[in-house]
């Protein structure tokens, strides 16, 4: 149930965001989604993609800084309240969302949520038999 | 003699009797430095095992050193041995003496730690007495001291030295700038003393807050502690109206109070019945005639509590014999140019970047790619410290990478006891030197 995700440090300078996402094309490999944590110096550009050993070598090949962490990924119908559900099922598990991002799905009419929590193990031991759909690695990339 | 300033100031220089050390003929100075030199040998022989165990290495006895020019054949003191010797082992005084304790940061964390009995508490306060008179003080003048109040020499130093001469000290110690601005402006204050980057970092808010200090009747400023430029000099005497002195010291030797400049303003008098200076090849340790260029080399001839012989202080300038226009007899050295070593100064505080080191290593375990970059701006010198990334300090939480940053910052706060600003790089983006590596670019045009 848990997602690979990279992270990679970026300085917060002209140019510096499309050198990674410039290793990645050369690659060829396409990110799902990604979301950019950013301070007045520095970012953190967190990507989900479909290899990420690939990624990560291709990345660290050219030099950068790579972090792996484990995510979930949920699913939600992609209608008003969707997230706000999900929040509170989170909330009643008792466990703290570190960050999170979103995006939509193409095809059909859902969302996708990604969550970072402190333990991703502990976060899926809590959240099995709520009322949520969990994502897998091979649901998520099979579309 | 009447000096005039920027502005409508005026003084005129005095004899003071307490200069009258710096006044001597040279003949009668050589031998008060010989008969000093005798005693400092033989009380360190008696009171160190370090100095003991040097002397008896040199293959000399007490008894060997009769005048000034034998001072050539004892050994160096370097930095490292007084922190070797940390803290109390190359005092030659028992505790019972020392009256006070005074310490600078260290190469490796631990300080180094100076010490004075009553004696030498007197010779300071007289030495400091005689810059103040050289800068053209006297009793009647008002002086605001704004060096820090505490471990370091600055504050104590100018404080007593400032009283023996009879001036009103104000004890302001530094920071808080509007105040100081304040107390200049109401206690009508005529001489300030503190670091010339936090005079700057005065002048520039004394404009902000639109306060003229052309128009105060400020007159002297002394300066210290960091390296500053005739560029600097020239800006702030125009700025401010005022003379700007440069005083010279180090805390090994006694803190400021070593030398100091006189009106003319021509190179930095070295108090030569308490400090000797010499002039040596800094490879070679080999003794430089004057007027060559070389690393500066100080004795201390009368202090008790803690002598240094022959401290090797990496700054590199020159010895002028030639006579001043002041009349003054000691010899001068040129401002300082550069080290022969890597410590910088900043803010009044030496800093080596093996102090930076350290603190990195504390934290990763392995040492980082890092750099040092220094600023001044609005007067103000900052330190940023550039540290690269890599993939056992990389998180993908902004609050591990805040975490990070605060505790290189806290543990090279700890070592060397300034605040600096750390940023963090991308990995293999500072540059990499080969050979001597630069890890320290300074970009405040000193």
């Amino acid at each position: 149930m848990k997602i690979r995700q990279l992270s990679v440090f970026v300085e917060n300078k002209p140019g510096r965001l499309r050198a990674p996402c410039e290793t990645l094309a050369k690659a060829g490999i396409n990110i799902i989604t990604l979301s950019l944590a950013d301070t007045h110096l520095y970012g953190i550009l967190r990507m989900i993609v479909p290899d990420w050993q690939q990624a990560k070598e291709a990345l660290e090949r050219a030099g950068f800084v790579v972090n792996v962490a484990e995510v979930l990924a949920i699913e939600v119908p992609d209608h008003p309240s969707g997230l706000a559900d999900v929040l509170r099922v989170i909330e009643q598990a008792g466990i703290n969302v570190e960050y999170m991002y979103a995006f939509s799905e193409r095809r059909n009419d859902k969302a996708m949520l990604v969550f970072r929590f402190q333990n991703a193990d502990v976060a899926v031991a809590a959240l099995t038999g709520c009322d949520l759909k969990l994502v897998s690695n091979l649901e998520l990339f099979a579309h | 003699m009447v000096l005039s300033f920027p502005g409508n100031k005026t003084m005129t220089a005095r004899f003071h009797p307490a200069s009258s050390p710096d006044f001597v003929p040279a003949s009668q100075l050589r031998d008060l430095q010989s008969q000093r030199l005798r005693a400092v040998v033989r009380r360190v022989y008696d009171h160190t095992d370090l100095y003991r165990k040097r002397i008896d290495e040199a293959g000399l006895r007490p008894e060997c050193i009769k005048s000034i020019d034998d001072i050539v054949r004892l050994p160096f003191t370097v930095k490292t041995d007084l922190r070797d010797t940390y803290p109390f082992g190359l005092f030659a005084s028992s505790m019972d003496e020392i009256v006070r304790l005074h310490a600078s940061s260290g190469t490796t964390g631990k300080p180094i730690v100076v010490a004075y009995n009553r004696h030498d508490v007197d010779v300071w306060a007289e030495v400091i007495q005689r810059a103040l008179v050289s800068f053209g003080l006297h009793e009647g003048d008002i002086l605001q001291n704004s060096y820090g109040y505490g471990l370091f020499t600055g504050g104590l130093g100018l404080h007593y030295g400032g009283e023996r001469l009879g001036a009103t000290v104000i004890p302001t110690s530094g920071g808080n700038t509007d105040r100081q601005i304040m107390i200049m402006k109401d206690f009508g204050v005529s001489a300030i003393s503190c670091t010339p980057s936090y005079f700057l970092h005065i002048l520039d808010r004394a404009k902000e807050i639109g306060v003229d200090l052309r128009a105060l009747p400020l007159r002297a400023g002394i300066f210290g502690a960091e390296p500053w430029t005739d560029a600097m000099r020239q800006h702030i005497e125009q700025a401010a109206g005022i003379k700007a002195y440069d005083i010279y010291g180090l805390t090994e030797i006694i803190g400021p109070g070593v030398g100091a400049e006189c009106h003319c303003q021509n190179g930095i008098h070295i108090f030569e019945d308490h400090f000797y200076p010499e002039i040596i090849d800094p490879h070679t340790g080999q003794p430089l005639p004057d007027g060559e260029t070389g690393e500066l080399v100080l004795t201390t001839l009368s202090k008790q509590a803690m002598p240094i012989l022959r401290f090797r202080t990496r700054d590199v300038t020159s010895l002028v014999r030639e006579p001043c226009p002041c009349g003054r007899t000691v010899r001068r050295i040129r401002r300082i140019s550069h080290r022969t070593d890597d410590m910088f100064i900043i803010r009044g505080c030496n800093v080596f970047p093996s102090q930076i080191e350290t603190a990195l290593l504390e934290v990763e375990g392995a040492l980082p790619h890092y750099r040092i970059i220094l600023t001044r701006s609005k007067g103000l010198d900052r330190m940023e410290v550039q540290i690269e990334v890599n993939a056992q300090t990389f998180s993908d939480r902004i609050g591990a990478m805040e975490e990070l940053q605060a505790r290189f910052a806290k543990h090279i706060e700890h070592i060397i006891g300034l605040h600096v600003a750390v940023t963090l790089a991308e990995p293999r983006t500072l540059p990499r030197s080969e050979g001597k590596l630069c890890r320290v670019t300074d970009q405040r045009n000193l």
